[in-house]
């Protein structure tokens, strides 16, 4: 694919609200993570929760969509001068020449849950539960259309966890079709007993906060997130720059990775096109924590890139963010370009010795040329994006 | 203006079982009527994956079956674009029945299946496709954000897409919130463009209004499921007729479908 500029971008989660409380995060190796519980459930568990998300208000125009998924996007939107960055880009390309792809894996369920708890044993749902603008998986996308004054070509991309890595892919081919001429991306996930019970009916979920890549991980700790990006083709414009994109599919198990990683080698070698694997300085993993993850990945990373090129998981921080992970992980991707700056594997007390990808034990301080982001979902979908530096 | 070429035509929807049954229907030939459905069971979906799938996935199933088989295209080759509003709201709703309950138990099952691209999943194990695929909704207008995204797939790879348009009925509870007549998918295999090919759909984002079936009888199908939007483009490719339709997209958007036999 030709590169986009990446203009603007923004991300808040567990970890704070915002790029550099993400940085700052990441290099004081603060995690977002909390021994807690998510409304009344019952699980023994960390979670990764955002702030202050009960308070937010939607602008008056826009509270039908009121629930905690569109209310996490009021607040990310609101970050980073991206609210303002957005309207600049209108201004010069015309509300309906911006696309609108935004990643969610449970969009509004929260608000379907409070009003099946609600009813009892009422025949109805209550009233108020309003299924369009928070349930429905478009809803995160109409809303952050809405939101941000635009009326061209939109679409929720729900593809588990690797959502809010496709929207790169989708937008960049929208915009080489002439669809649209710029596109805001991202994906929002939010906290809710549907994931929480179902990963913990599935075994994933850790009662201790997740260990990627140790060989004591117990599973996965689950956060919620939300992230934008401005992307355009002006590369004049950028402050960093979507490279390439990489998508594939497993063929195998519905809620299993390939043991193999041959799905992942795909999306990673589509990624980076002409690429030599050894310009990647920096791969920022999947890793959720959960064995079968680590193992895939880690077949896939080493036989495509060897041993040498250093990654890590950075859910530690902030859970795994599910629908939003892609973008959340781009975005310290984007930090780690900007500043030279790689994140260790945190709260991993020792490398599994049957991983072979240099996993970083501690952070490193160097230049990072080319970055790679992995998000892999359910039914089997993988996606890579490949960031670096604005030309 | 941004074109790609429909090389074949899936539909599962009542009294329209089949492009083989349906074209003569939506041509024009033949009267519609809603007669009672034909047993139907995934043929490429491995008997495991058979007994977990959803109807909901094997809807999607049998509108992208009927597409591929009528095209005889290899099915491992197709990168595929799934598009619905709504997914599989019966699993929905007993995850949320459940999850209002104490204890809170929730089947592993239900839970893998609750994802918005579960019927992307099964198709890519079923059919043992390691091609792209990806899954998109946008409510009523999940048919024009699907081929949009199918369009811009085939042009971006330079080969043939699946594009596979679904949604089922919700259960009773959630059928008050998000009523949809009927159950229906459509799917298409569409290629990237060639000038003066035949089956050229040409996709333009400057439309204005809502374009209905040309005939009435189909009117209320297409207002009952956001796969039917299509209706309208069908009924010219049914009946190898030239012309424009305009569906709705999304925000302000109309989109302007200009079909060339």
């Amino acid at each position: 694919m030709n590169p986009l500029a990446i203009v603007s971008y923004t991300v808040t989660s567990a970890v704070g609200r915002g790029r550099a409380a993400h940085l700052a995060a990441l290099r004081a190796e603060r995690t977002g993570l909390a021994p807690r519980n998510f409304a009344d459930a019952e699980l023994a568990t960390w979670i990764g929760a955002v702030a202050g998300l009960e308070s937010v208000k939607l602008p008056t125009e826009l509270t039908a969509f009121d629930c905690r998924n569109n209310r996490l996007a009021e607040l990310a939107l609101g970050t980073d001068g991206f609210l303002d960055d957005v309207a600049a880009a209108r201004a010069r390309y015309g509300a309906r020449r911006i696309g609108v792809f935004i990643g969610t894996s449970t969009s509004g369920v929260r608000q379907t849950e409070i009003a099946y708890r609600e009813r009892g044993g009422a025949e109805s749902l209550p009233d108020w539960f309003d299924y369009r603008t928070t349930q429905n998986t478009y809803s995160i996308a109409d809303f952050t259309r809405a939101r941000l004054g635009l009326e061209g070509v939109a679409a929720a991309v729900s593809a588990a966890c690797a959502s809010s890595a496709k929207v790169f892919a989708s937008a960049a081919r929208a915009i080489e079709s002439g669809f649209c001429d710029a596109a805001v991306v991202g994906g929002v996930d939010t906290l809710c007993l549907t994931t929480l019970y179902g990963f913990n009916s599935l075994q994933l979920v850790s009662n201790e906060i997740c260990r990627p890549a140790d060989p004591g991980r117990k599973g996965l700790s689950i956060g919620e997130a939300g992230g934008f990006a401005l992307l355009t083709p002006d590369p004049e414009a950028g402050v960093a720059a979507c490279l390439g994109c990489g998508e594939s599919s497993d063929a195998h198990h519905m809620s299993q990775p390939r043991p193999d990683g041959a799905g992942a080698v795909l999306a990673m070698r589509a990624a980076l096109g002409r690429l030599d694997p050894a310009r990647v300085s920096y791969i920022n993993l999947h890793g959720t924590a959960t064995p079968a993850n680590d193992a895939s990945e880690d077949a896939a990373v080493s036989s495509l890139f060897g041993t040498a090129t250093p990654c890590s998981s950075t859910k530690r921080w902030t859970g795994h963010t599910l629908g939003a992970a892609g973008i959340v992980e781009a975005a310290v991707c984007l930090l780690a370009v900007e500043h030279g700056f790689m994140p260790r594997s945190l709260n991993t007390r020792e490398k599994d010795p049957a991983l072979r990808a240099d996993v970083l034990m501690a952070a490193r301080a160097a230049p990072v040329d080319y970055a790679l982001s992995n998000s892999f979902g359910f039914g089997g979908t993988n996606c890579s994006v490949l960031l670096g530096p604005a030309p | 203006m941004t074109a790609c070429l429909v090389k074949a035509v899936g539909i599962a929807a009542p009294g329209l079982a089949g492009w083989a049954a349906a074209r003569p229907v939506l041509a024009g030939e033949s009267p519609y009527a809603l007669v009672a459905d034909t047993a139907y069971a995934p043929a490429l979906l491995p008997p495991n994956e058979r007994r977990r799938a959803t109807n909901s996935v094997k809807l999607a199933f049998r509108a992208a079956e009927d597409a591929v088989t009528s095209s005889g295209a290899d099915a491992r080759q197709l990168a595929s674009v799934f598009s619905s509003s709504d997914a599989d709201m019966a699993v929905l709703h007993r995850i949320c029945e459940a999850l209002a309950q104490t204890p809170r138990v929730i089947s592993p099952t239900d839970f893998h299946n609750s994802v918005h691209n579960a019927a992307s999943g099964y198709w890519s194990i079923g059919v043992g496709s390691m091609a792209p695929t990806t899954t998109v909704s946008a409510y009523d207008a999940s048919f024009t954000a699907g081929l949009i995204e199918a369009i811009a797939l085939a042009r971006d790879r330079a080969a043939d897409v699946l594009l596979v348009v679904y949604d089922a009925t919700a259960p009773q509870l959630l059928a008050e919130k998000r009523p949809l007549a009927v159950t229906a998918g459509v799917a298409l295999i569409v290629a990237p463009d060639t000038p003066s090919a035949p089956g050229r759909l040409a996709l333009e984002l400057d439309g204005t209004g809502e374009s209905p079936c040309a005939n009435p009888a189909l009117e209320t199908l297409r207002g009952g499921n956001p796969a039917l939007r299509a209706l309208p483009l069908l009924e010219l490719i049914a009946a190898r007729r030239a012309g424009t339709v305009t569906l709705r997209g999304t925000g302000a958007l109309h989109v302007t479908l200009r079909y060339a036999p």
